[in-house]
């Protein structure tokens, strides 16, 4: 392997990593929150319980989610020198507003509502917990900010040939930004009911409180539903704007060659690659790539030959394909898994109406091995965001190659990649038990009735 | 517009002041805990003195690291790139730290319990060291060259004097943990505080004035020390003092102005350098040569004038918040067997009067 393939290895792995643990935050940070403020409004006792219970969950994961963290930032310096010396005055802006508006708030305030359940009034301490959900929902959002800007950059003028920031709004207006971030915001809700929605079913099905424990799946399921519709709306309206800038990504995505019109969506595919130009493709729907690229029924996909040659004689000459297998099955993959989550979700919101959520087996055992699908669909989404930016590291602007700290021997990187795989497997493993564990334990007990003004304890380490 | 780039040396030197004064006695607890606290309540109590506090304190150090990023960026690629393995063993020791918070009440053994107490001690005493090597290495100079770029390896960071500089911080970060904990426990855990904060002191005192007068040495060509220097010396010789003179409030000030009073020099000390070249003196990085363009700038001064004060706010308001002080009783018996680590009622603590609880 080359510098350039170990440094996007390392990246790759500690990135997808890290990305299991912020939507699971995101999404269940906003569910306590909810749980609690049902608390702080009925009173009910099954509902500070249920807050209690989901909130050990989602620390197990913010602890990891905060420290991986740290990684991504530190990594653009250590493997990416390159890249961060030409564009750091705009991709560094986001991440030092990301620090000073998101990350402050959500650690402080974390700590507030661990401990301050005895120290805080009700109400404040409601609010601590709304902070924390809106200060991890505001962090997606710089970061996001700083990745749209390499899919697709804005706001920018060269000056001896670098980069240089002129307009932060045009950073936090990018389309590709308003919609990524839509998207982002409504898959870890996804990600967050599909978890309380296997815990709570994974409860009902070995004899957990019926009654509390399907008020939390009901919730899951009410969240899920249109967060998941949303999910694919704005991801299609994503994918229609990513076309317009990135055409190769969706080019690559279909395995489109030559310039179609209308263009049709194949489900599965034999063969391809970027070898392969001529793949046996399976059940084409027709008509549909069209919609998906560019929302008309019979708009135009260009093709990955007339962009490769296009972009050779904008960019000089190259390869300026991305991988085509990746491309296309990630996002099939995705979209797949996708379609999976919202047949669970809709199961779901039918066997409530029916009044047999809690007592239909299968749906529980489903909804318990649903739990991995949204891990997946991230990743998947990830890899043909990412995957189909390439060559590019900044989209037009710099290649992925030329990105690299360039003295970072291969020894450094091996050293690097091989320590982080280690202390991720060991993490994420230390994680995983915990998770399960505490997904198993009992609620804690139910407050007798004059306790019900008593302060609740804090929860201390 | 010129302005606007020592302005941001200035934030830059602020947020990793800040990271250490904060964060420095988080180290110290985390590196003493098991020494204040000799029972598994006694740990929990050390522990939980800075429970609410550490992961909004170690936030410094990510908005300082941004920060450099977003205003210096050619001192951000270099600087990291660098120190690369040092920073990969940094991440891992702020990692298993930070886990080992969360997780080591998360299940009833001993042996996890143990392991996680070692974890958090060696993960609070790598951090300290390898930061204290990594900013020292900026002042001492390693070998860059003209494009900016590092040519040495792992070895080159540890010179002597970022290595007595790493130790030096430890030192600095025990002794500022210890005054902590003597303010926020009770009882024989205090006491045993007082005792290692004695102990530690000494080691501390020496160990800064060697530490300014090596800087002094390595930056200036000076005769006398400037003000800050100076500071860093008057007030460790104070903190050592006021902790054999058994002042709990004024020791901690001691040591906060003694760790604040080292970082601001090694930044004094280096200005208008941000990373001194070893190789040629031509080929120092420096504030100009590293900076980012005006509109980023300007747009990143409107962002931390408005966000640091109100930040500075509800951090304080967090202090405030917790202010209490932790005693073990509260930890007895071990709550371990109650899921989530509920405590036992709050205990009155004869010290401090009655705890206060605001339920509604």
């Amino acid at each position: 392997m080359t510098n350039v393939d170990l440094a996007r290895v390392e990246f790759a792995f500690v990135s997808i990593n890290h990305f299991f643990f912020v939507p699971i935050t995101i999404g269940l940070a906003f569910l306590t929150a909810l749980l609690q403020t049902a608390w702080v409004r009925s009173k009910r006792d099954e509902y500070l319980r249920l807050t209690r219970f989901f909130g050990t969950l989602l620390v197990i994961n913010v602890a990891i989610g905060v420290v991986t963290g740290i990684v991504q930032e530190f990594q653009f310096g250590m493997n990416w020198g390159q890249y961060s010396r030409l564009v750091g005055n705009i991709f560094g802006a986001p991440l030092a507003m990301e620090g000073l508006a998101a990350f402050f708030l959500e650690s402080t305030f974390l700590g507030l509502w661990l401990f301050g359940w005895d120290r805080l009034p009700r109400r404040i301490h409601l609010l601590t917990i709304w902070a924390v959900s809106f200060g991890s929902a505001l962090s997606a959002a710089f970061i996001l900010a700083a990745n749209s800007w390499m899919q697709h950059p804005v706001g920018y003028v060269m000056v001896n040939g670098k980069p240089q920031l002129n307009d932060i709004w045009a950073v936090f207006t990018n389309p590709v930004f308003v919609w990524g971030y839509a998207k982002v915001l409504f898959a870890s809700l996804v990600t967050g009911a599909v978890v309380m929605l296997a815990v709570s079913a994974w409860q009902l099905r070995h004899g957990g409180e019926r009654e509390v424990f399907t008020r939390s799946a009901r919730l899951a399921l009410i969240i899920l539903v249109p967060a998941i519709l949303f999910t694919m709306l704005v991801g299609d309206e994503l994918g229609v704007i990513e076309a317009r800038y990135q055409p190769m990504k969706i080019a690559a995505a279909e395995a489109q060659w030559t310039t179609c019109q209308p263009c049709s969506f194949s489900l599965f595919q034999i063969g391809g690659g970027n070898d392969d130009q001529t793949p046996t493709q399976i059940i084409e729907i027709p008509h549909l790539l069209s919609l998906l690229a560019t929302n008309h029924w019979n708009g135009q996909v260009v093709g990955l030959n007339p962009l490769q040659s296009q972009y050779t004689k904008q960019f000089g000459p190259g390869y300026y394909v991305p991988n085509v297998f990746i491309q296309y099955w990630a996002m099939r993959a995705m979209a797949y898994l996708g379609v999976l989550v919202l047949l669970i979700s809709v199961w779901g919101l039918w066997l409530i109406r029916r009044k047999k959520l809690a007592t239909s087996r299968v749906f529980l055992w489903v909804a318990v091995w649903g739990a991995v699908l949204p891990f997946l669909m991230n990743t998947a989404g990830w890899f043909l965001t990412e995957s189909g930016r390439q060559p590019w590291i900044v989209q037009g602007i710099m290649l992925t190659k030329n990105g690299i700290s360039p003295t970072v021997s291969t020894t450094t990187l091996w050293i690097s990649l091989i320590a982080f795989i280690l202390l991720y497997g060991t993490l994420g493993t230390v994680d995983l038990i915990l998770m399960l564990r505490y997904s198993r334990e009992q609620l804690p007990p139910p407050r007798t009735e004059t306790d019900a003004d008593a302060p609740v304890p804090a929860v201390l380490y | 517009m010129g302005n606007l780039i020592p302005f941001w040396y200035i934030i830059i030197a602020v947020l990793w002041t800040g990271f250490f004064i904060l964060e420095g006695f988080d180290f110290g607890v985390g590196m003493l805990h098991a020494v204040i606290g000799t029972d598994e309540a006694g740990r929990r109590a050390a522990i939980n003195t800075i429970g609410p506090l550490w992961d909004g304190n170690e936030v410094w150090l990510i908005v300082a690291g941004a920060a450099m990023f977003a205003a210096f960026p050619g001192w951000y690629a270099t600087m990291f790139s660098a120190y690369n393995l040092a920073l990969v063993l940094l991440l891992a020791s702020l990692i298993v730290r930070g886990v080992a918070f969360e997780y080591r009440g998360k299940r009833d053994a001993a042996r996890w319990r143990r392991t996680w107490d070692v974890l958090l001690t060696a993960g609070s005493l790598l951090a300290p060291l390898l930061i204290g090597v990594a900013l020292a290495g900026l002042l001492h100079g390693l070998p860059i060259n003209s494009a900016q770029n590092f040519t040495g390896s792992f070895w080159d960071l540890l010179q002597p004097y970022a290595l007595f500089t790493g130790i030096t911080l430890v030192l600095i970060c025990l002794l500022h943990g210890a005054t902590f904990l003597c303010l926020k426990t009770t009882g024989d855990m205090r006491e045993r505080s007082w005792r290692v904060a004695r102990r530690v002191a000494p080691f501390t005192g020496a160990a800064v004035i060697g530490f300014i007068i090596w800087t002094h040495v390595t930056a200036s060509s000076a005769f006398f020390l400037n003000v800050i220097e100076l500071l860093a010396i008057l007030a460790v010789i104070a903190a050592v003092w006021l902790v054999y003179d058994h002042r709990e409030g004024f020791a901690f000030a001691a040591t906060t102005v003694t760790i604040a009073a080292c970082i601001i020099s090694i930044f004094v000390d280096l200005y208008p350098n941000v990373m001194v070249s070893s190789t040629s003196k031509a080929d120092n990085l420096t504030v100009h040569n590293t900076a980012s363009g005006g509109y980023s700038l300007k747009v990143m001064t409107v962002v931390v004038i408005i966000l640091l004060p109100v930040v500075l706010a509800y951090q304080t308001w967090t202090y405030y918040v917790f202010r209490r002080r932790v005693s073990r009783q509260e930890f007895q018996p071990p709550a371990s067997s109650v899921p989530d680590g509920v405590p036992p009622k709050p205990v009155t603590n004869p010290e401090v009067g009655p705890t206060t609880t605001s339920g509604h």
